[in-house]
């Protein structure tokens, strides 16, 4: 079953800002960080909240929204495949999970993460051990692949100045 | 939003069973069937009403509540299991859920057009019982000769507003009648006699 979840914008700025809401932020921490990384942080926590699963996970595509130059008018840039899934802590907090590609298993520990981070007791673990590690992973792949790029950059002042004269 | 009723368990499997019971009691209209596949009612829901919303009801479809069905449960349940738009105005719904409180019952939903009679209103009236009540008489396509049916609470005013609808063919409104886990359906094309 193809579900096809409601459209929404693409940031047009890499996101791992510290202003965000929290929970905004480590979902979207999470949702980028890879699989098995992520249960591997998770399971070496040794979190066995025991919870009522609200919605499956389930995978459906979501269209993009593109804006050229992040301003202009929204076109359908593509769809994606999308896994959700949303759990319901025995005290009652509520925690969804979207994450990209087919996978059920990250999606259901990501809406897991987001239930138990809103109990005091626990986001300072969480904070800790599982987003700030990934968080910080993220950064440092987005460096070297910057600094990759960055190395292959052609400089073109020599062209400017004859052009300039 | 933190006390969201469950819906379906199973939601492929069950939400195919169900559907196959809500298309077996539009085949045979007056029939009672059973929806016993879904969760219990949410809020003031029935049980059989909770599941032809979790079976029929998606983003495409606008969802209109009468004011004694709209509440927090209901609305919170219905946006997270099947992200239907919530509608203010009847006319703009192509499901509605309502009680016998209100008259007319089924005045004001939206009708179809000539060239597409399906952008109609199917109407989910809660009602105490399936059983006693004024009797109706049912005639038309799926019944053989005549089906007997009894609603409790139906105003003597239904058979009259039936009429009417059934003379908008194929233009008009479809009704499912719901109470506990049963549900019967009445679709346009049938007469009903009382």
């Amino acid at each position: 079953m193809v579900r096809f979840f409601p459209s929404v914008p693409m940031p047009s700025t890499p996101s791992s800002d510290a202003t965000l809401p929290r929970r905004q932020r480590w979902l979207s921490v999470l949702a980028k960080a890879p699989a098995d990384r992520l249960e591997a942080l998770w399971r070496r926590l040794h979190a066995t909240p025991s919870y009522t699963v609200l919605r499956r996970p389930e995978i459906g595509l979501v269209m993009l929204q593109g804006r050229i130059s992040g301003s202009g008018a929204p076109f359908a840039a593509g769809e994606m495949t999308v896994t959700r899934a949303a759990v319901r802590l025995e005290s009652g907090q509520m925690g969804v999970g979207y994450v990209g590609g087919r996978r059920p298993r990250q999606a259901e520990i990501v809406a897991a993460i987001d239930a138990l981070g809103q109990l005091p007791d626990w986001q300072l673990q969480l904070e800790e051990q599982i987003v700030m590690p990934l968080e910080q992973e993220a950064e440092a792949r987005r460096r070297s692949r910057a600094a990759k790029a960055a190395a292959t950059k052609v400089d073109f002042f020599t062209v400017a100045r004859e052009a300039g004269t | 939003m933190n006390d969201i009723a469950l819906g379906l368990k199973d939601p492929a499997h069950d939400s195919q069973t169900l559907f196959r019971a809500v298309l077996d009691a539009f085949a045979h209209p007056g029939r009672i069937v059973a929806l016993t596949h879904g969760p219990a009612g949410v809020g003031p829901l029935s049980r059989a009403a909770t599941a032809f919303v979790l079976t029929l009801v998606d983003r495409d479809t606008p969802l209109w509540l009468s004011p004694d069905l709209d509440t927090p449960a209901v609305r919170d349940f219905v946006r997270f299991h099947t992200g239907a738009p919530l509608v203010a105005r009847e006319a703009d719904a192509l499901f509605a859920l309502l009680t016998l409180q209100r008259a007319p019952l089924i005045d004001g939903f939206a009708i179809g057009s000539d060239p597409y009679p399906d952008r109609s209103a199917t109407l989910v009236i809660e009602v105490p019982a399936l059983t006693g009540g004024l009797a109706l008489t049912l005639k038309g396509p799926g019944i053989e000769s005549e089906a007997r049916a009894n609603i409790a609470g139906l105003p003597a005013s239904f058979a009259e507003e039936w009429a009417a609808n059934r003379t908008l063919f194929p233009c008009g409104v479809d009704v499912v009648f719901t109470a506990g886990s049963e549900l019967m359906a009445l679709p346009r094309s049938i007469a009903v006699e009382m």
